[in-house]
């Protein structure tokens, strides 16, 4: 049994008389990736401000890489980095300048920063746009610049908060490339996401979280058992059929719109499947007016998991100064 | 899991590491030209504008321009520090300061790095300032330890300034205010003696302009690089200028803490 990289038992913070996290237990092994799911406000950020020391748990500890985030605060930071919302950039200076002056913060020398930098704009794809001013790139290239910007010193844990939150689907497959790339050097990786498909992607194990509780942790193939990968959206022809197949379907629907006539059943995409479930509700071939295939959404999760949505308005995100 | 860097001593790690950040903020001056430019050419155009359309119209008892260019030093200093406050408010209201905080850069770090380089800057920006002077006719007349003298003083004022505006940057709440300190120090100078004598003010405003800070610089330097006479104008701009340095520092560790909290 290894030493977990990351373990937290009983974390609880309140800003004022907002409770954000209501006893927060995780473990990750080293050399994994973690995701953290859930909405805005779930309590994701400040369960990352916490293990990366930048604040202070009101009950409950948590070690990272071995090391205790309140009395070893020193020790942790040499062990770690944090990408975190906000580019963490100086957007005047150029990509390579930005990467030089991490490393002399980090402890390297000066031609030691510089190879460094090198090597790192060279892994991140970035050489040809290393001597431009950061303030000309692009979202993808910051949020990349920024992630190798964390790499400088050879963290051991790595915690990115959303790394890909307002990115363009493109720059997030890139993004997705950069982080399975980390995996294979030993690192662990602890990141936050609103996405379920980018915790799929990426992770060995999520855990969800609503209103600073987990409310599930396991492997993607675990969580997915729980709630389909796909969900079939079957528009009925009116509203009373509307309402037949929908009661007739009772608990096997995850998702209804009474405006549009439609139920959601899970599904596994495969045309089987599909023929299965129309064959059923729709015996005589006059009640299904079209069918749609989407991919599970956070939404869904939610719902299976907690019996609620995600609803982000509901939910503030707690906003950190 | 085990600790790969070498432990460094703490101290040495953060010289070490105030003394990057005195090169970034540099740097990051020298990339924004525009404030670089603005900082130098406001107090030389203050100064042309007081000497040549203002200057026949005051009489101070001897040449205006000789009267007016310890002031205009002062509206530079200050000026110039200030741009501090808007400096440390970018960093802390971006996502630099989380970073530089999981490095273990902490306050004493990045807020001496901004007020060594916002020093730096302002001796450059003074030298400038002295020279366009010496172009339009400033002669002092200063004995070397007067010169050294009026040095420090006005040095110990920029520092001041600098960790005022570090404490202003940590207070605010967004850059856009921060630079409207840059405003309030650009007028602090008006009532002090820095550009007419404080005796042909309203009488109202003269129990201030006689006493503030500026006023004590002003006639500090003054005293020692034209040899008016001194009293005891150096003892409280010394005291007014090391009070607003200790003050500042102070609280600007506590709001460092409390912002980082």
């Amino acid at each position: 049994m290894t030493n977990p990289a990351i373990e937290a038992t009983g974390l609880t913070k309140a800003y004022g008389d907002l409770p954000v996290l209501a006893g927060v237990d995780l473990r990750v092994e080293p050399g994994t990736v973690f995701a953290l799911l859930g909405p805005n406000g779930a309590g994701k950020t400040t369960t990352v401000r916490i293990l990366a020391t930048l604040a202070e748990p009101d009950s409950g500890q948590a070690t990272v890489a071995g090391f205790d985030v309140v009395r070893q605060r020193r020790q942790v930071r040499r062990a770690i980095s944090l990408t975190g919302q906000h580019a963490a950039l100086d957007e005047p200076l150029t990509g390579q300048e930005n990467l030089w002056l991490m490393g002399r913060l980090a402890g390297l020398s000066r031609q030691q920063a510089r190879s460094r930098a090198a090597e790192l704009l060279a892994e991140f794809d970035l050489t040809e746009a290393g001597t431009r001013r950061v303030s000309t790139y692009s979202g993808g290239m910051r949020r990349r610049l920024d992630l190798a910007a964390g790499l400088v010193g050879h963290p051991s844990v790595i915690f990115l908060d959303e790394p890909t939150t307002g990115l363009d689907p493109r720059s997030r497959q890139a993004m997705w490339q950069v982080i399975t790339g980390l995996v294979g050097t030993g690192v662990t990786v602890f990141l936050t996401t609103q996405y379920l498909e980018e915790a799929d992607q990426l992770a060995d194990r999520i855990a969800v979280v609503d209103a600073g509780h987990v409310v599930a942790e396991g492997t993607p193939a675990q969580l997915k058992g729980q709630v389909a990968g796909r969900r079939l959206d079957i528009t009925l022809v009116d509203h009373r059929t509307f309402a037949e197949v929908s009661a007739y379907l009772g608990d096997r629907a995850v998702h209804r719109d009474p405006e549009r006539d439609t139920v959601g059943v899970p599904t596994d995409g495969s045309a089987a499947h599909l023929r299965a479930v129309l064959d059923e509700v729709d015996p005589r071939r006059d009640a299904v007016l079209r069918v749609e295939g989407h991919d599970t959404t956070l939404d869904d999760v939610f719902l299976a998991l907690t019996g609620h949505r995600a609803d982000p308005t509901t939910a503030k995100e707690q906003v950190h100064v | 899991m085990s600790e790969l860097t070498l432990p460094t001593s703490v101290p040495t790690t953060v010289f070490g590491d105030a003394l990057t950040m005195v090169g970034r903020t540099l740097r990051l001056s020298r990339r924004n030209l525009d404030a670089l430019l603005t900082s130098l050419m406001l107090p030389v155009m203050l100064m042309v504008l007081f000497v040549y359309l203002f200057g026949g119209a005051i009489r101070t008892g001897g040449e205006y321009v000789t009267y007016v260019v310890p002031g205009v030093l002062l509206l530079c200093a200050g000026y110039g520090s200030s741009l501090t406050a808007v400096s440390v408010c970018v960093d802390m209201t971006g996502g630099i300061i989380d970073r530089f905080r999981s490095m273990d850069v902490g306050a004493a770090s990045v807020l001496t790095g901004h007020v060594v380089a916002s020093t730096v800057r302002n001796i450059a920006s003074t030298v400038v300032v002295f020279g366009v002077a010496f172009l339009i006719g400033f002669r002092p007349h200063a004995t070397p330890i007067g010169w050294l003298a009026a040095a420090g003083v006005l040095l110990l004022f920029i520092v001041a300034l600098s960790w005022l505006s570090a404490a202003i940057g940590l207070l605010v709440s967004s850059p856009e205010a921060a630079s409207g300190f840059t405003f309030f120090i650009m007028f602090v100078p008006y009532p002090s003696s820095a550009f007419v004598p404080v005796a042909t003010m309203p009488s109202w405003i003269r129990g201030f302009a006689g006493h503030q800070p500026i006023t004590e610089v002003v006639e500090t330097l003054r005293g020692l690089l034209l040899g008016t006479p001194l009293g005891d104008h150096a003892c409280l701009a010394l005291a007014w200028s090391g009070g607003i340095l200790v003050a500042s520092i102070a609280v600007a560790g506590w709001l460092f803490g409390r912002r980082t909290h």
